[in-house]
């Protein structure tokens, strides 16, 4: 291993971290929009969209995340009609496939999470919602959204860390993320440790954040069921 | 659309190849998987210790990060062990081999857990109650643990199987010819890269949904005996 090497080049995989986090962060937070509206469309069954997001949950969660990435960076220039539409020029771009795909896919995987979460949901406070003339709209935003949030937060994390990891393959479509930089140093100076090494350690690092900042926040979220200090 | 057809065999061969990466994993994970989870239940300060940086590591790093590392990497630490014994060069790491080897270590990791919580499940008095009624260490785990933990863990088996097998699409980086390599290869010197990871993609859909029925019926099959 040369230290060196990977010291010199410290600055480049900083910047690797920083389009990891940026592409997997957008892509969580678009993912968890849409996921939102889609946990809502399947728990009010809503007729036709409700058909709708069922396929679309079962056909991104049934096939790999590489295949899907490969269907839209490479697959779409198949057509002409995409490749002359105002579209393209953001749909030849390896960030924006990644960033679709990848919000795509954490949607279809935090849909899942989300609808278990709601038919979890105790009954009772959802008729004392009802008994107290809160409007379904209402309702979604007070009691049931942030209930659900609160009961998927462990699944949830779970499912970041995947994100965070799955991202990797965006190197594959030449973005230079952590991996893509550490394969970018393995390949300019024909070395073999020292890209996938350091690439390893800082997913490594990222990873325990990430697990920290949720840990973290379960607690907070949690207070309200945390055992109480008996009274001296 | 006929060039999907001429190149139906192909594709067949890669879907075998795929299905086969992903049962010789899933092996080497169930393996891994009852090791790590005895490790953690019965083993000493060593063991669970070993057992703990082996679950940190798979769930810090990606399989990608580890397979690159196992496939590249290891290939160098094999000749430079090679050379200081003094042959030219190792034996050469296949690609099929990182991969079945990496996808299963990284799925022993989280078969760990799944076995560990599957074991706490049943109750500790079966197994006093059977050491009680003579039965050897050895019997009571064949006869009264093993069906019990199994019931346990089917479902979450099932569920890292379904994770699997998507997984194992990233062995076609490293160059082993699995569907999505094959596909891959065919649609961009056809010119129809879509058709073909749309046809990838159909049959990781088929594969996913067979299985899912499978462990459903192999499910209610153990679950005969009353609900767990």
């Amino acid at each position: 291993m040369n230290f060196d090497l990977i010291f010199r080049h410290a600055p480049d995989l900083l910047r690797g971290v920083w389009t990891t986090l940026w592409l997997t962060g957008s892509s969580l937070a678009v993912g968890l929009v849409l996921a939102v509206i889609c946990a809502v469309i399947l728990t009010e069954r809503i007729p036709v969209l409700e058909w709708l997001v069922r396929g679309f949950v079962y056909v991104f969660r049934g096939t790999p995340l590489l295949v899907q990435l490969y269907l839209v960076y490479y697959g779409l220039s198949q057509f002409p009609e995409i490749r002359r539409s105002f579209l393209w020029p953001w749909l030849r771009e390896p960030w924006f496939c990644a960033l679709l795909v990848f919000a795509l896919n954490t949607a279809a995987y935090t849909t899942e999470i989300l609808r278990g979460a709601i038919a979890n949901l105790r009954r009772g406070e959802l008729e004392a919602a009802v008994a107290y003339g809160m409007s379904p709209f209402t309702r979604l935003r007070r009691i049931v959204l942030p209930a659900a949030f609160r009961q998927a937060l462990p699944q949830y994390s779970n499912e970041v860390v995947f994100m965070l990891h799955g991202s990797a393959i965006a190197s594959v479509i030449t973005i230079q993320d952590i991996l893509g930089v550490g394969r970018t140093i393995n390949a300019r100076y024909y070395v073999t440790y020292e890209g996938f090494v350091s690439a390893a350690v800082l997913y490594l690092a990222v990873t325990f954040v990430v697990v920290a900042i949720f840990r973290q926040l379960e607690k907070r979220l949690m207070r309200h069921l945390a055992p109480v200090a008996a009274p001296r | 659309m006929e060039h999907l057809i001429a190149y139906g065999p192909a594709l067949l061969r890669g879907t075998v190849l795929t299905v086969t990466v992903a049962v010789c994993a899933m092996l080497l994970a169930t393996l891994l998987g009852a090791l790590g989870a005895a490790a953690k239940i019965a083993g000493g300060g060593f063991a669970r210790g070993l057992a703990g940086v082996y679950s940190t590591v798979v769930r810090g790093v990606p399989e990608l990060v580890l397979m690159l590392l196992a496939f590249y990497g290891g290939q160098r630490l094999i000749n430079s062990l090679a050379l200081l014994t003094g042959y030219e060069r190792g034996p050469d790491i296949s690609p099929f081999a990182a991969g079945v080897g990496v996808i299963g270590f990284v799925y022993g990791a989280y078969m760990t857990e799944t076995f560990r919580g599957a074991w706490l499940a049943v109750p500790k008095g079966q197994w006093e109650a059977a050491q009680a009624s003579g039965m050897s260490p050895g019997l009571t785990l064949r006869r009264i643990m093993a069906p019990q933990v199994m019931r346990h863990a089917l479902p979450g088996y099932a569920n890292i199987w379904l994770v699997l097998i998507k997984a194992t699409a990233i062995v076609s980086i490293i160059g082993l010819q699995d569907v999505v390599n094959i596909a891959d290869k065919a649609g961009k010197s056809l010119r129809e890269p879509f058709t073909f990871f749309l046809a990838v993609m159909m049959i990781f859909l088929i594969l996913t949904s067979l299985s899912g029925l499978l462990f459903k019926l192999i499910e209610k099959r153990v679950n005969r005996g009353g609900a767990a």
